[in-house]
């Protein structure tokens, strides 16, 4: 009789299946724990800062390139049928509905999301975890709790961050290189940039990315085997993993909020 | 060492005294059963790591569980703590079966076990001083003048005063197990569990800490349980020996008694002898390492 477990079958489907439901154990494990307390707001403030915090910086440099190339392009375009003065528009849509989301979420796998399921692994490898639990101390409540919160509180915030940052730079090229009027551009993005509909949108969909990423960075931690190797394949499938969910997340709930 | 009537939970007796009140002093193995393990059987895969193992841990004992590699000495350590679950036999501790025990019974037992592991398991982002003092603030609601108290206590007795604000990685091998031990008995548990605690240790360290441990047990009344490979240094250390082969117990007793076993694989283990039934080569068939 032969083993189901070196059949196609198996390997394509049923294992990603069962990785998706012990990740939603994980998850629930991880929520049943979720009650304020001291520690555990300590614990989040102090995550928040160490994984939220130190991302700021390569956030806030991203931002203002992307709104700096955004600007450029939209110009030029937008150029060859006389509507430049639209460039604000253009980019306040693109970067509060997609971009800014988007692109924190990645910007966040692969600076955050990557420490998180190394430090995790790290503390596998050298059973850490394990002393903690003979300690009647639950580390998916004292480790993975605290950096998944972190985690969803830090992406929306980043993205704010993200987006204000674009928009300067969008406005340093437009205004400062391009010469366009600094009126046309500011009542254009305040005229055409709904608060409901682009920036809560925007919200919203960081607040889902943020969750991807940090169960996807906590739960390949948690799971990596307990080797060098091992850590290293869990950072891997986490930048991996959480990018592709986030862009697959991105088009759902874009079709839904459309 | 027949088990007994379970006694009142040492967490509870603790609770209702004086936190800073210095434990009870307590005698040398009272011969009353604390860990009684019957039918112990645990597999990896198609492996059978532990056949129906029997074992009677007394109060108050130094208990040592020796064998060759891969014989399962760590596993009977985790199974004790219910870190892992066995596919047949019982573990029963004061009475309590592990397997009854759900997932809030087994936290509660276990903030009554210490548990060093063979590496120290040291949190590596956090002081000496934080790394002890971790199982209290878990599970103790004391003001932080008590903490510092106990952890300075626990810190003088394995000889490490003074190195609160040091990071792991400025501890040697023998430093980072000696915190490790002051962590395992900062909550005054009834039951310290040792894997390997010399592996890897000078001379001099390894004297150290069988002396602490030794000293630690008599001083706080623990039941210890030391998972080596060290004959010579076993001997001194402690009341009684179990020796694993093949999956079951092959002999137990008085260290001193067991060099002399007439068992061949006892008597293999405790005189180091390349010929005898445990082979020294890895086995294919069974996957058993040597």
């Amino acid at each position: 009789m032969s083993d189901i477990t070196q059949t196609p079958l198996h390997r394509w489907v049923l294992a990603p299946l069962t990785e998706v439901g012990r990740c939603g154990l994980f998850l629930l494990r991880m929520l049943r724990g979720l009650r304020p307390g001291g520690d555990l707001v300590s614990n989040v403030l102090q995550q928040t800062f160490l994984i939220g915090g130190r991302s700021l910086v390569i956030i806030m440099i991203c931002g203002f390139f992307v709104g700096m190339v955004l600007a450029l392009q939209s110009i030029n375009a937008l150029q060859q049928f006389g509507a430049a003065d639209q460039v604000s528009l253009l980019v306040g849509k693109s970067l509060f509905r997609e971009l800014g989301p988007v692109l924190t979420a990645l910007l966040f796998a692969g600076r955050a999301g990557t420490a998180i399921a190394a430090e995790i692994g790290l503390m596998k490898a050298t059973s850490q975890l394990d002393a903690m639990e003979l300690m009647a101390i639950d580390p998916v409540q004292r480790i993975a709790l605290p950096r998944f919160l972190a985690g969803l509180m830090s992406v929306p915030l980043l993205t704010a961050m993200f987006n204000a940052m674009a928009i300067l730079g969008a406005v340093v090229y437009s205004i400062g290189v391009m010469g366009l009027d600094s009126g046309v551009f500011w009542t254009k993005l305040q005229t055409g940039v709904y608060f409901g509909e682009d920036f809560l949108g925007g919200v919203w969909k960081s607040v889902v990315f943020g969750a991807i990423v940090s169960l996807v960075a906590v739960w390949y931690g948690f799971s990596a085997r307990a080797t060098g190797a091992g850590v290293g394949a869990a950072t891997t499938n986490t930048v991996v993993v959480s990018s592709v969910l986030v862009l697959v997340f991105d088009f759902i709930m874009t079709s839904f909020l459309t | 060492m027949a088990s007994s009537k379970p006694d009142q939970p040492r967490k509870e007796r603790e609770h209702e005294q004086d936190p800073s009140a210095v434990p009870p002093v307590p005698a040398r193995a009272t011969g009353e059963g604390l860990i009684r393990i019957r039918g112990l059987t645990f597999r990896r895969g198609k492996r059978v790591i532990l056949d129906g193992v029997d074992m009677d841990i007394p109060r108050g004992s130094v208990v040592a569980i020796m064998g060759p590699s891969g014989v399962g000495k760590t596993t009977i350590l985790k199974l004790i703590a219910g870190q892992l679950q066995p596919d047949a036999g019982s573990v029963q501790i004061n009475g309590q079966d592990l397997a009854h025990l759900g997932h809030r019974g087994l936290y509660a037992l276990r903030e009554d076990m210490g548990f060093l592991l063979q590496n120290g398991a040291l949190f590596t982002d956090l002081t000496v001083f934080e790394n002890v003092a971790a199982p209290l603030r878990a599970h103790r609601k004391l003001p932080e003048a008590e903490i510092a108290a106990r952890v300075s206590d626990r810190l003088d007795a394995v000889g490490l005063g003074g190195t609160e604000t040091l990071m792991p990685d400025a501890l040697s091998g023998g430093m980072a197990r000696r915190v490790a031990l002051a962590r395992a008995v900062v909550l005054d548990p009834s039951i310290v569990m040792f894997d390997e605690p010399m592996a890897g240790l000078d001379p001099i360290a390894v004297s150290t800490i069988n002396t602490l441990i030794r000293e630690t047990n008599d001083r706080l009344g623990l039941t210890s349980i030391v998972v080596t490979h060290d004959v010579e240094q076993m001997i001194r250390l402690v009341d009684h020996c179990f020796i694993l082969a093949d999956g079951r117990i092959a002999g137990e007793g008085p260290p001193a008694a067991l060099v002399d076993s007439e068992n061949p694989s006892v008597a293999q283990f405790m005189n180091g002898k390349v010929d005898g039934p445990i082979p020294f080569h890895y086995d294919q068939a069974s996957g058993a390492a040597r």
